[in-house]
């Protein structure tokens, strides 16, 4: 019997010939991830454990982003107790101030996640590196104290939801717009306990930072994982910065999936998802006319030089609306250097906006860009729950970079083609 | 393992910004989690709840965000269980990880209002509705090794009595 690509990499992990969805197994980690918010729970954990050492000081990541630089003394203090252990137990891959980014963004940049990893995060958004055609879940921080002590961790096989995109995307459309549309038609569980397989000849077409865009994105659909098979795109992207070796995946023609989606994406115009599930999504042409009073483009969904390059080529030679708020926030150290090579600081900086240092900060309501009851934003985040970016009767509208920054010069809700 | 208790009603996807909003994430002391439990999603529910109290939440409770301080904050409150019609993945991992007691049953929720008392046996695997002449409802059987994981206390336990090899 043929296996899914997510199948093979689990059975390679436990070393066996094959494994089924709804079997529990004990598999190998190549990297367990933590950050300033979930490592500190887990390194009490591994400590109240007995926890000496960690299984692999180089498979170990540590990165300070969502609360760091440190926004108060509480978050201070957590980033310091995360420090301090990283020094502790000499982690290869600690990331603090200066070099640290937005921890989905930054380990596919530096080579540290590549494909064929089975990679467990105490972040939810770690299934992000599937993009890559890795295994990448996201967990908690027992699961992680756990990780760090034995290098393994349980999971239960799951089924694949297979979905495939063909056609080609209209103007501006990106690999935001398919996976808010694809949210949309399945609901915020609708690939619950599940992997989701991105396929089709539109997926073939799109660049790296669209593909981690989407699997990003699976888990706000309930999906354990979101999958690409990998392929040419995948090697020049790994071959320049893969740190270890990497090995490419396929599924089998004949593996079994639990449903097949088959998405025609040249009827998807831009989307926005509103107010407060990211599966309200609507077409650019539905909105109608919302306010709004804040603009992030950033966070580990859309933080990555290609997004900044698609909000630039929009505002230049534009100003934000009076009264906007128009935050850019590069993902990464290396982006943000790009980003600043290229000129693109000038055009944001003339068209009203800010450059934040990388950081999750507004995308969990954690700072530099908070908002006040009644406020609105529009976000390439990736959740738009109640309370996410500030007060609980704030609103944020989940968008790709394109409406971001087309909605900043409006003012309200609009995709390039309406200004 | 039985538990009594009046029940707070949630519905379909109570997330964990609604839980324990991010805002609070720079604490990590369970009891001041506590203190912040469920806020986004009731205000006033930390003066109103009682320890020993029981959730129950419609589909997909604990979609978001993987923080475990979610479950930390709920079992710190003193909240006995949570019954939803189903959850999302991560947090039914932490729950069984850091040891807060969840149950699914897609019926519970259609059948009790706020303020219902009910008994969950997870033993027998049975819920009964206090005061409810209908039969008890019965709760799927985790599976054994989620089983062993209550039985040890958690994962960490669970490691380390070397029952994962």
């Amino acid at each position: 019997m043929g296996m899914t690509i997510t199948e093979k990499i689990l059975s390679r992990h436990v070393d066996l010939d094959e494994v089924h969805p709804g079997m529990l197994i004990n598999a190998r980690v190549d990297i367990a991830l933590g950050n300033d918010i979930t490592a500190p729970i887990a390194i009490d954990a591994f400590r109240k454990a007995g926890g000496k050492k960690v299984f692999d000081r180089e498979k170990v990541v540590l990165v300070a982003d969502h609360f760091s630089p440190n926004k108060d003394i509480d978050s201070a203090e957590q980033c310091k107790l995360m420090r301090d252990f990283a020094h502790e137990q000499e982690l290869t891959h600690y990331y603090d101030v200066g070099e640290a980014g937005v921890e989905h963004a930054l380990l596919p940049e530096k080579g540290i996640v590549g494909p064929g990893d089975l990679v467990a995060g105490a972040d939810s958004h770690t299934c992000t590196y599937g993009g890559l055609g890795a295994f990448a879940t996201g967990v908690g921080s027992t699961d992680l104290a756990a990780a760090m002590m034995t290098g393994e961790l349980w999971f239960k096989v799951p089924e694949t939801m297979k979905f495939v995109y063909h056609g080609k995307r209209r103007p501006w459309v990106t690999g935001k717009d398919l996976i808010l549309h694809t949210i949309g038609r399945i609901g915020v569980d609708g690939a619950l306990y599940r992997a989701m397989e991105f396929t089709g000849e539109t997926v073939r077409s799109l660049t790296m930072a669209d593909r981690l865009t989407m699997a990003n994105m699976a888990v706000e659909a309930g999906g354990k994982n979101g999958i690409f098979i990998p392929d040419e795109v995948t090697e020049a992207y790994c071959r320049e910065r893969a740190e270890r070796k990497y090995e490419f995946f396929t599924s089998d023609p004949d593996a079994r999936y639990h449903s097949v989606i088959d998405i025609d994406v040249e009827k998807i115009e831009l989307q926005v998802s509103f107010p407060h599930l990211p599966s309200n999504a609507k077409g650019i042409s539905e909105v109608g006319s919302v306010r709004i009073d804040q603009s992030i483009i950033g966070s580990c969904t859309n933080g990555r030089i290609e997004d900044l390059r698609v909000a630039a080529s929009i505002l230049k030679g534009r100003h934000a609306a009076p009264g906007m708020r128009l935050i850019i926030i590069p993902a990464t150290p290396g982006v943000y250097r790009q980003a600043m090579h290229e000129g693109l600081f000038d055009i944001f900086l003339d068209a009203g906006g800010v450059i934040s240092l990388p950081t999750c900060g507004p995308c969990l309501g954690g700072y530099m860009g908070i908002l006040a009851k009644g406020e609105r934003s529009v976000a390439t985040t990736n959740r738009n729950f109640v309370g996410r970016m500030g007060h609980p009767g704030s609103e944020v509208y989940l968008a790709g970079p394109a409406v971001a920054a087309a909605t900043a010069v409006a003012g309200h809700l609009a995709g390039p083609e309406q200004l | 393992m039985k538990m009594r208790g009046r029940i707070w009603k949630f519905g379909d996807n109570i997330d964990t910004d609604a839980i324990i909003p991010a805002r609070y994430l720079n604490i990590w002391d369970p009891q001041g989690l506590a203190a912040h439990c469920m806020e986004d999603a009731d205000p006033e529910f930390m003066k109103k709840m009682r320890p020993g109290d029981i959730l129950v939440g419609g589909e997909n409770f604990g979609c978001g965000s993987s923080r475990e301080h979610a479950p930390i904050a709920i079992k710190a409150a003193g909240i006995a269980c949570v019954v939803a019609k189903s959850f999302a993945r991560i947090f039914y991992r932490n729950s069984f990880d850091m040891g807060l007691p969840i149950f699914e049953s897609p019926e519970l929720w259609g059948l009790v209002e706020n303020g219902a008392e009910i008994e969950v046996d997870a033993d027998a695997g049975l819920i009964r509705i206090v005061g409810a002449a209908a039969n008890p409802l019965k709760i799927p059987p985790f599976p054994p090794f989620m089983q062993e994981l209550i039985a040890d206390g958690g994962l960490m336990n669970h490691i380390a009595k070397g029952r994962t090899k």
